[in-house]
């Protein structure tokens, strides 16, 4: 079980989280002057790398709070979380 | 009972304490201090249990954890326990244990057969046996499960209690022994919170086995002083008799501690206790296993782990045997030789597959005029039921033949040791990798992924002396690491260094036929598999250990192949002629390191507390009703509240023409409710629902849709504008917190300029739902400041002001279609006010009613209950809600409305159904054809989404969605049934009132 | 017509009151534990890092906003507030206060972009004390509760058994070390909750306090 470090509330069990998916997936700003393919894209298509991953958690038992986090999906490492509208920790790309 | 094997003095057990105990119905005696393996061996038992799929007789081979023979069933009834190693049971007064894998007995079994025709049962027997056709399996399983014997689980509840605890430390230390016991003093003195944690009774770990000594004083007074030590720190926890079953990313480890040593102890105590232990530093000191040797015929009773035998010696005061043949690839087996000697055991003689051994220890041994038959191996065992004597011949030149004559000693145990395997198991469940000590023929623990460190016998360190001080070390490290630099001046003990010469390592021993013709070599002696089996899964393509694995099911049983895997992994590396067992793959441990009982790891959370049932504020007047509860998540709602007498037909339609036709009153606190506030709220709800909120009036109420992205329905519910910059939206019950969730989600990620807070009230107020024709007649007695009349309080429009002199806000909403108050009060009024209601209502016929009639009343209506009319697949087109999608706005889910699979033309589309027969209600889940046809299968149009029997409509009636169906109106489908095809006409969804005039009554 | 005294706590038909007080024939009792019920509850939403809502929140209330994660402000006894997230707040009064907390905030805070709801009737509080309070905790709880880590003025957000809870330590006794905490339970799940909280409780002893 990981052990999670909420950027607002310090490390917590995973138990108090939800897991979002990938991270820094932005809702297009003009839905109509996408193709259905780029809709598409946006909708369903997430990568899923053995290694550092940027994905979204939040502190659903704790702050309500969404962040993003990295993460190496091999050793479960974390290389750090970061608040929305902020920068992945160096080394997480 | 005379305890024909036990010595007179000596061991750790206590003579004064005599316990009775039977085994397979014979009364036995033992004393306090014994296992039932330690006992056993005691009263001379040899056969024990049958393997598991030969049936073939077997004895104890271990003292320990890695015993993979000895197997009882401990108990009977509702305490029984399956599977239990003699070798771990800590004796008490009365225990009952029967041996399994065998009928009638362990010495006589009808199952030995399959012994004969084991060459019909190779690697991969079942595999290749059961794999056509597919249909047999159930068959075959049955088959399997009997012959194969598993013990018996009980067939009762289990009567005791089991319970967890989280906790948190600096520096957790598995193992008490040595190594762990110095690390939790060094730790312990820094300061630190500190857990130690042993699978035994007592600390001391392979000191308990041993003779030796720490400061010149026997080594266990070392350990009493410790211990004593220990306990004087306030954050020093010793756990005993707890497993460290697991250990998990981030330092976190899964520990089991039994809290009865007698296992019908428990009732009011807690019988076992699971520990979350969340660790800064984790010290792994859990010893190290000893592994036997794979010789021909190395199960029959009486070959045993040459440690075990010291064990038993020295630690329970029991002789295994009358004369025993030490045979060994090392050093330390001499330890057990000198030690049973010593304790007046006859050695028969040691073999050794090395020549001319000059360590100490051999010397020491020689000296005592033990007879040393050195370059040799154990070609033979003769002897079913217990050893009579083996055969002994010379090692070829290439060790891998044997020549010269064979020699038969008498004996009756063979104490055998291979060396000894690094337990590296919990290093490998944290992710750690494993590396080949090529020189010593062992794995030990490589990289870890967690602050963690394996120290002492788990590192492959077997000095007692190089134990003591890699265990101060670590835990003076592991202290520090974690923030405490307290150091402690005190003299660290030690322990006088024996030298060891190398062992010889050869895996699978010949004999003078090739292996699998003269006898079984047995590597993993629970799950029978032997050198042969390995070598042929070689032969079949298996070039993996974690292949081979499953194939031959080598270290699958409940052993975990403790004992076998190590040198099964080097008996695959051979037959592929790999020179490096590490290289066909390092076996990956996995949790748990000893099995776990189920009810450990539900804790506390069974019976009532299994999971939270959710009451709202009038729930226990509704318990009181004897209404029949219908479970929403974990909220517990009236289904339905039959009078004496009723069915469940009954009362749904008593209730269904109350609504319609009197007054009822439903408990809807459950739904929940969001106060959204701040400037931007309308624009936040423009984005977030299908249609516009800019222009709705402050006090009036609207109906929304929320879609995901992709647009397909995924909550409906009704706001309400309370001020300018204030709603309060309802969702559904079942998505209340994940509606808030999605709110959040947005607002937080991709709307953080919005400004808008959202603030969960659900449990704040108290729902009660009067509807029907008198309801405002009712509410008119309970209010004088709030107008109720049609005209000045119209459909959908908010009123705030009090209800029988309480603070009370009243929405004109209705989800039956009927003329409706939905009053909200503060909840800790709600039964007060239900209750008065109640009362002052019985003279309009007022009828509580559920779920059940709230689904028809509604269904009659043709309103949609999302999650019963959607699924996930529903766009709100589908079922004809095109009108409450914004043109001139952008919402969530729009885009997706031009997608190809949104623009079909045969997307499913939400009708009425009305059987034709007038009588039978249909099947929800029902599938719908368009042909009258007995075939099958027939090609599916829709299916049934709701279905009821209506009394205001005095017919059964279904909502469903069919393919096109908007363009069937008034075509006759059917809905086959496992007898019959059921015709029904397709209708408009809306079967009552269809203009909506009562909603504005 | 409905009379005040029909107010119902979740936990009141459990009729705790009536249940024998047990203190001098469990002297040992290593758990106490009551409901406090009918406080007055406020959630606040605001901006911390502007500093005109902090001054406000102070102003109304005579207590600064507690802008570090997981603590409280003002005394247990009095009104106090318990931090739930970064632009989050439980203003806290206890059972007998005047209920004007939540007026005199909407005053305060009016002219900023804020939020204040009264949550009084969402949940109710379960005091527990005692030498073993923290075992009690600790085993329905994943939070480190040791004195070194968590101590009277720290307040988590977090699950006890199956339920979300908000977990408040109010003080510690200075003579024994016993600590005390008040449990926020949402009142649907308060009953649940008492029913697991004297299921742990059971092997220490347990009192209940009216």
């Amino acid at each position: 079980m990981l052990l999670i470090p909420c950027p607002f509330c310090g490390k917590r069990e995973e138990t108090e989280f939800h897991h979002g998916g990938e991270a820094h997936i932005e809702r297009p700003k003009d839905p109509d002057a996408l193709s259905d393919e780029a809709w598409a894209e946006y909708l369903f298509m997430r990568t899923n790398p053995k290694g550092v991953f940027l994905e979204r958690w939040v502190h659903l038992a704790g702050c309500r709070r969404w962040f993003n986090m990295a993460r190496n999906t091999a050793t479960n490492e974390i290389l750090g979380s970061y608040k929305i509208g902020e920068k992945p920790p160096k080394g997480a790309r | 009972m005379a305890q024909k094997n036990r010595l007179t003095e000596g061991g750790r057990i206590d003579r004064s304490k005599p316990v009775n105990f039977t085994f397979n119905g014979h009364p036995l005696q033992g004393y306090a201090g014994d296992t039932l393996a330690s006992a056993l061996l005691a009263n001379g038992i040899r056969v024990v249990a049958r393997s598991f799929k030969y049936h073939r007789p077997r004895g104890i081979m271990a003292a320990g954890v890695e015993e993979a023979n000895a197997l009882v069933q401990l108990e009977t009834g509702d305490r029984t326990l399956a599977n239990q190693q003699a070798t771990r049971i800590e004796l008490y007064e009365g225990l009952s244990a029967t041996s399994i894998n065998c009928w009638p007995g362990p010495n006589f079994d009808l199952m030995a057969i399959n012994s004969w025709f084991h060459r019909l049962m190779p690697a991969g027997f079942y595999y290749k046996t059961f794999m056509w056709p597919v249909a047999g399996w159930k068959f075959y399983e049955h088959f399997i499960r009997r012959a194969a014997g598993l013990g018996i689980s009980p067939r009762e509840a289990d009567p005791d209690q089991y319970d967890q605890m989280n906790v948190h430390c600096d520096v957790l230390i598995v193992g008490g022994g040595p190594a762990g016991l110095a690390a939790a003093l060094a730790a312990g003195r820094s300061g630190a919170r500190v857990i130690l944690a042993d699978e035994q009774a007592q600390l001391g770990g392979q000191l308990l086995n041993e003779r030796c000594e720490i400061n010149g004083k026997p080594a266990l007074d070392w350990v009493t002083t410790a211990e004593t030590e220990l306990a004087d720190y306030p954050d020093v926890t010793i756990l005993r008799r707890t497993t460290t079953f697991g250990y998990y990313d981030h330092n976190f480890a899964g520990l089991l501690e039994t809290r009865t040593a007698k296992l019908t102890d428990g009732g009011e105590h807690t019988r076992q206790r699971l520990w979350h232990v969340r660790a800064k530093r984790v010290v792994l000191a859990t010893g190290a296993l000893e592994r036997p040797l794979i010789f021909s015929d190395n199960d029959r009773p009486g070959v045993m782990l040459a440690n075990a035998a010291r064990s038993y010696l020295t630690r329970y005061g029991v002789k295994v045997g009358s004369r025993v043949v030490v045979f060994t690839n090392n050093d330390d087996a001499y330890r057990t030789a000198i030690a049973l000697f010593e304790g007046g055991v006859k050695i028969a003689c040691i073999i050794d597959t090395r020549s001319a051994p000059d360590g100490e220890l051999p010397t020491a041994a020689l000296a005592l005029g033990i007879e040393l038959v050195d370059n040799s191996t154990v070609t033979g065992v003769t002897g079913g039921r217990g050893i009579k004597s083996i055969e002994v011949m010379s090692l070829n030149a290439n060790a891998d033949g044997v020549t010269g004559v064979p020699r038969m000693i008498d004996c009756d145990v063979v104490a055998s040791s291979g060396g000894w395997n690094p337990v590296i198991h919990l290093h490998s469940h944290s992710g750690g990798k494993a590396k080949f000590d090529e020189a010593r023929g062992l794995f030990i623990a490589g990289e870890t992924l967690q602050a963690s460190v394996c120290i002492g016998a788990a590192n492959g360190e077997f000095q007692l002396d190089g134990c003591l001080k890699q265990g101060f070390q670590a835990g003076k490290k592991a202290a520090s690491l974690a923030g405490l630099k307290k150091s402690s001046r005190r003299k660290l003990p030690v322990a006088e260094t024996i030298d060891e010469t190398p062992a010889r390592i050869l895996w699978a021993l010949p004999t003078t036929k090739p292996i699998g013709e003269r006898g079984k070599h047995f590597l993993d002696l629970q799950h029978d598999v032997t050198v042969a089996d390995v070598q042929l899964a070689a032969r079949d393509g298996y070039k993996t250990d974690e292949h081979t694995k499953r194939y031959t099911t080598l270290g699958m049983a409940t052993d975990q192949g403790k004992t076998g895997n190590i040198p099964g992994m080097a008996v695959l590396a051979q037959a592929l002629g790999v020179e490096n067992p590490g290289d066909v793959g390092t076996t990956t441990f996995r949790p748990p390191y000893t099995p776990v009982t189920l009810g450990a790891f539900a804790g506390r959370n069974v019976g009532v507390l299994t999971d939270p049932v959710r009451m709202t504020p009038m729930h226990h007047w509704h318990e009181l009703s004897g209404c029949t509860w219908e479970d929403v998540g974990q909220w517990k709602r009236p289904w339905y509240y039959p009078q004496t007498g009723e069915t469940m037909q009954d009362a749904v339609n008593r209730e269904c023409l109350a609504a319609r036709n009197a007054v009822a009153i439903l408990d809807a606190s459950t739904l929940g409710k969001i106060d959204i506030q701040g400037p931007d709220a309308a624009e936040f709800l423009n984005r977030i629902y299908t249609n516009a909120w800019s222009k709705l009036a402050v006090g009036k109420c609207r109906y929304g849709l929320m879609l995901r992205e992709d647009g397909m329905i995924f909550d409906d519910g009704v706001t309400t504008r309370i001020g300018e910059n204030h709603f309060l939206m309802t969702t559904t019950t079942g998505n209340a917190a994940t509606v808030l969730g999605w709110l959040e989600e947005w607002l937080q990620t991709e709307w953080p300029d919005l400004k808008v807070y959202c603030n969960s009230v659900t449990e704040a107020w108290a729902t009660l739902s009067l509807c029907g024709p008198r309801a405002r007649d009712l509410l008119t007695e309970f209010t004088d400041d709030i107008d109720l009349s049609a005209e000045a309080f119209p459909f959908m429009a908010l009123r705030e002001g009090t209800v029988g002199g309480i603070a009370a806000r009243i929405f004109r909403i209705s989800f039956t279609g009927e003329s409706s108050f939905e009053v909200n009060v503060p909840a800790s009024y709600g039964l007060a006010l239900w209750t008065q209601l109640m009362n002052a209502g019985e003279k309009y016929g007022i009828t509580p009613y559920g779920t059940e009639t709230m689904h028809v009343l509604r269904a009659e209506k043709g309103y949609i209950i999302v999650g019963q009319e959607t699924d996930g697949t529903v766009m709100p087109q589908d079922l004809g809600m095109d009108w409450i999608l914004s043109k001139t706005k952008d919402f969530l889910g729009r885009r997706s409305f031009a997608r190809n699979d949104s623009m079909r033309a045969d997307r499913k589309q939400l009708v009425g159904l009305l059987p034709l027969d007038k009588q039978t209600v249909l099947e929800e889940g029902g599938q719908i054809v368009a042909e009258n046809s007995t075939a099958r299968p027939l090609p599916m149009i829709g299916h049934v989404t709701s279905s009821y029997f209506s009394a205001n409509l005095e017919r059964p009636f279904a909502l469903a969605l069919v393919t096109d169906g908007r363009s069937r109106m008034g075509e006759q489908v059917y809905i086959p049934m496992k007898d019959r095809n059921i015709p029904a006409e397709i209708t408009s969804p809306v079967f009552f009132d269809p203009e909506g005039e009562r909603l504005n009554g | 017509m409905v009379k005040s005294f029909l107010r119902q706590s979740p936990l009141a038909h459990l009729h705790l009151e009536a249940r024998p007080l047990m203190a001098e024939a469990l002297p040992a009792a290593g758990i106490s534990i009551s409901e406090c019920a009918h406080t007055t509850q406020i959630a606040v939403r605001g901006q911390s890092s502007d500093p005109a809502f902090a001054q406000a929140v102070t102003t109304a209330l005579g207590i600064a906003l507690p802008t570090d994660a997981c603590t409280a402000s003002g005394a247990p006894e009095r009104v106090h507030m318990l931090w739930m997230g970064p632009d989050e707040w439980l203003v806290v009064g206890p059972a007998k206060t005047d209920d004007r907390i939540g007026d005199k905030l909407e005053q305060a805070l009016n002219k900023l972009h804020c939020a204040v709801v009264d949550v009084s009737e969402s949940r109710t509080v379960v005091q527990i004390c005692g030498a073993n309070a923290r075992s009690v905790l600790d085993k329905g709880c994943s939070i480190d509760l040791h004195p070194t880590v968590f101590s009277p003025g720290r307040v988590v957000n977090t699950v006890l058994a199956r339920s979300h809870i908000t977990l408040h330590q109010t003080a510690i006794d200075a003579k024994s070390g016993f600590p005390s905490y008040d449990i926020y339970v949402h009142r649907s799940f308060a009953e649940y909750l008492w029913s697991w909280l004297e299921d742990a409780s059971r092997e220490y002893g347990l009192q209940m306090n009216p």
